[in-house]
């Protein structure tokens, strides 16, 4: 099936097997390796991508799923002599091992930092009724709502306080500029 | 040149101890982690080769003979290139080992890769995969190791000392507990994988692979091939945990697939394959006994374990050792029973042996204390020991007691009875565990050059998240005198001078040394040209200052550069001391009186390892042990199919690892101080240290919180419901 994935703002029109997800179009066609293929069943978010601003499993998704969509990958959020505040963070608090895993994390961080920012809620959110942007955010809610992206070298500790760091240094440029 | 150590006795390199450069210990990020948060780190399957085609590995469902591969419709499929069913081998090499991985004899358990599809696209290949049915007679095997009709055991491995009995008889306070374990497996997030590609006859290999050196080795024989025909190339390599030590189904077919098409042809193992054919952690059984005298010394100790394997496996869990002891003890005894079986291969999962053995042994040790009625902290203090009690050696440094000493206030330890503390439907506790792992010296080479712009190290030591690039990178800095960003670290390529590899927690010291080597026989150059001798420079900042004078590295150095290289060898010192690394472990963990969850709500180490290369890369290798010791104690077990042996839990959805909101607040710190054992650069293992009786601070904390032993791991809300029932809460 012919088609027009928009990938970290460049199109590629290809032409796939209608089996292939969005993932291996990513990784096999596109040579865009940054995603990982950690388990092909959306159970451990190394393939985590942005469709349209929002966090998911590009294992779990065809290709076919998204033509014509924005699609951010690992490779869009910074490079290597000009990373983004959560990838500087992950290396600062040692956020990672291997590696692997990284991407889909910082993918998926990023995403969750627009989620926190626009207000949604998680399981471990004990106050309803503020806003959440008026609340601190608690190193419970980032490991909550990081747990869809697992990491074997167990760098949990380093991934929640990388992630602690930019929410709160954005907060304070937030509240500054206003 | 090449500047060579053999490992016989005490030595130090007192440009560490000085510091002048202040590179070595430091918490530095890894030079490596841009290209890891920008996706630009190439791992084994990343490399886009031209005509590369896709390898699936396919699975056989039964144990038995397979009497026809059935393949004919599988080679008519679309996109389909090649049916490969020869020399796929039953299963991977074990660690460190230079021959093959074992061939295989039909099907010798449920879900060995017993054919490898070839495809133009991974589509194509995966259809035909799910397709491949091949025809078998089955064979009937034993499956379970507890009613297995072969059980071997090795002489080497059993002691049964004089006076064992009456020594157990005649102690007033004893303890006869046993502990299971299930089969574990090591999960790292990068699947197996490998690219392989032939130009003429020499092969070129990417691969998810732990220890080069033997890798190639075993390939070569795999294949029937001179070693030197052959290139791994493994910079980067998403976690190993011991999965990834010997060579494995994926790269043997990969290499066999390529040649017989004349392209690249790359075979990623699927998730499922890795948790059902690549390696696990034997299960358990461990009866520990444990006698002490009125004074709370442990004078009686027996350890008597039954793990399995497949049949012609060498490799067998090493939970306790017959010829040493880590406490106190007068008399030991150890029994050491391997059940041959048709689950899949056991082989070594992080700290292979003590991962298991001591969390079962510090439960033990907390029945003990219990039993004699002493704070658990404080008997193991009482039996903590100068030299193995067993062999007689002496401890090259076994500092337990200062780190028990040091991590009881760090964490705010509290002897308490049980059941002393709620907190509406949870009973909250704490306790305790001390990590004990064995260290060896291993052989190891490296390069260093250095030139007006800084130095290259080179070497095929892998980096598996384990932090090489970091800490070869500060080794070189301190003894050369760079700022470390001027020191480029080249890994996991056989191009490189071999070192020994990631496995047994030997990486960083022995690749470490080399590199250390190396770099005293630059000093030597340095030195030379100025007619100084060596120890009379100082080297910091580029600059070599001698006497008065200081002078920039770059007027030194020649155009071309100096190259040295290292290569340190295991001497005789097992013979003459005992290297041990060790430390205390604490848990606060809350048991829900309801619904049987456990929350893990705190933990704390305190770990010895000898000289701390890089504090920050440490940490979060301790972090990590904690970790799988959560993992351990709660949530992680391969179900094996009773029918069948097959693992029925394959994948991240049933095999829970933990996952971020599992891991609470951790805090890590180290006893920082060189052992003179560990070569120069003083650095003892440390990647599996903090596995190694996590998961029994964890268990010990159950029972202080809510009163109950779980004594078979892990710890899931069914077994602590019924515990409790039984305690009658």
């Amino acid at each position: 099936m012919r088609l027009i994935l928009t990938v970290n703002g460049a199109d590629h029109a290809v032409d796939l097997d209608p089996r292939t997800t969005l993932l291996d179009a990513l990784r096999h066609d596109l040579d865009l390796t940054g995603t990982k293929k950690g388990c092909d069943h959306g159970q451990c978010g190394a393939c985590t991508v942005l469709v349209n601003g929002q966090r998911i499993n590009a294992c779990l998704a065809l290709a076919v799923m998204h033509d014509g969509d924005e699609i951010t990958t690992v490779e869009g959020l910074g490079e290597v002599d000009h990373l983004s505040p959560l990838q500087s963070a992950f290396l600062t608090h040692d956020g990672f091992q291997c590696g692997f895993c990284t991407p889909g994390q910082l993918v998926s961080a990023t995403a969750m930092l627009t989620e926190l920012h626009d207000g949604w809620a998680s399981h471990v959110t004990e106050n309803l009724t503020e806003t959440l942007t008026a609340q601190p955010t608690s190193r419970a809610e980032i490991a909550e709502r990081m747990s869809g992206n697992l990491c074997r070298c167990a760098c949990y500790p380093g991934i929640v306080a990388a992630i602690e760091e930019v929410v709160v240094r954005s907060r304070a440029d937030r509240e500054a500029a206003e | 040149m090449t500047e060579t150590l053999k490992l016989d006795g005490p030595s130090r390199e007192a440009l560490l101890d000085r510091a002048a450069q202040g590179a070595i210990g430091r918490g530095l990020d890894r030079p490596e982690g841009p290209l890891k948060v920008t996706g630009q780190a190439g791992y084994a399957a990343d490399a886009r080769l031209d005509g590369m085609v896709h390898g699936v590995l396919a699975r056989a469902r039964q144990t038995g003979t397979i009497t026809d591969h059935r393949l004919e419709a599988l080679k008519a499929m679309p996109g389909v290139v090649l049916v490969l069913t020869d020399g796929i081998p039953r299963n991977p090499a074990q660690g460190a080992v230079p021959t093959a991985p074992p061939a295989a004899d039909g099907v010798a358990y449920t879900g060995q890769p017993t054919a490898l599809i070839v495809a133009e696209r991974f589509e194509d290949a995966w259809h035909a995969a799910l397709a491949y049915d091949p025809q078998i007679t089955p064979v009937a095997h034993d499956l379970d190791p507890e009613t297995a009709a072969t059980v071997e055991t090795p002489e080497d491995k059993q002691r049964a000392d004089d006076g064992w009995q009456d020594t157990w008889d005649a102690a007033p306070t004893k303890v006869d507990v046993t502990v299971t374990t299930p089969s574990l497996t090591s999960a790292p997030m990068e699947p197996h994988a490998a690219i392989a590609m032939w130009e003429g006859d020499q092969l070129t290999l990417r691969g998810g692979l732990q220890m080069l050196k033997f890798n190639r080795k075993s390939l070569a024989d795999a294949l029937d091939m001179p070693v030197a025909k052959i290139r791994l190339l493994a910079p980067y390599v998403g976690g190993g945990f011991g999965s990834k030590l010997g060579v494995a189904q994926e790269a043997v077919a990969a290499a066999l697939a390529a040649k017989q098409l004349g392209r690249p042809v790359s075979v990623v193992m699927h998730r499922r394959q890795v948790f059902e054919a690549t390696m696990r952690r034997s299960e358990s059984r461990q009866r520990i006994r444990l006698a002490c005298d009125d004074a709370g010394i442990i004078r009686a100790t027996a350890q008597e374990y039954r793990v399995s394997n497949l049949p012609g496996e060498a490799f067998s869990e090493p939970v306790a050792r017959a010829d040493r002891a880590f406490y106190a003890t007068d008399k030991l005894k150890i029994t050491h029973e391997i059940a041959r079986i048709h689950r899949m291969a056991a082989g070594s999962v992080r700290a292979p042996g003590e991962a298991i053995g001591i969390p079962a042994f510090e439960m033990a040790l907390d029945e003990l204390a219990e039993a004699a009625g002493i704070d658990p902290l404080e008997l193991r203090l009482k039996n903590t020991v100068e030299a193995d009690p067993i062999s007689g050696l002496p401890f090259s440094s076994y500092p337990l007691a200062d780190t028990l000493k040091a991590g009881a206030k760090a964490f705010g330890w509290q002897h308490r009875p049980p059941r002393q503390q709620q907190e509406g439907e949870w009973w909250i506790g704490q306790g305790l565990a001390s990590a004990i792992r064995g260290h060896f010296a291993a052989e190891a080479e490296a390069r260093v050059s250095l030139t007006a712009q800084g130095a290259i190290v080179e070497t095929d030591q892998t980096d598996i998240g384990t932090g090489s690039y970091a800490i070869l990178r500060q080794i070189t800095g301190e003894m050369l005198g760079l700022d470390p960003a001027d020191v480029e670290v080249r890994l996991g390529d056989t191009a490189f001078p071999p070192a020994f590899g990631s496995g047994g927690s030997a990486g960083a010291a022995s690749s470490g040394t080399a590199v250390l080597l190396a770099c005293r026989a630059l000093r030597k150059r340095i030195a030379a040209s100025l007619d100084a001798a060596p120890d009379d420079l100082t080297l910091k900042d580029g600059h070599v200052i001698h006497g008065n004078r200081r002078t920039a590295l770059a007027q030194i150095v020649p155009q071309e550069g100096w190259c040295e290289q290292g290569h340190v060898a295991a001497g005789d010192i097992s013979d003459k001391v005992r290297t041990t690394t060790c430390g205390a472990m604490f848990a606060q963990v809350a048991v829900n009186a309801v619904t049987g969850e456990i929350r893990v709500r705190q933990m704390h180490g305190t770990f010895a390892a000898g000289r701390i290369l890089n504090h920050k890369t440490a940490t979060s290798q301790c972090h990590g042990g904690l970790i799988w010791g959560i993992g351990m104690a709660l949530m992680e077990e391969l179900h094996h199919d009773p029918r069948d042996g097959a693992v029925v839990n394959r994948d991240f959805a049933q095999f829970h690892i933990p996952a971020n909101a599992d891991v609470p607040p951790l805090s890590v710190d180290f006893l920082d101080a060189a052992d003179d054992w560990g070569g120069p650069l003083g650095a003892l293992g440390l990647g599996e240290l903090s596995i190694s009786g996590a998961a029994g601070a964890i268990l010990n904390a159950v029972h202080n919180a809510a009163g109950i032993r779980i004594r078979d791991m892990p710890a899931t809300p069914d077994k602590v419901l019924d515990a409790l029932d039984k305690l009658g809460s």
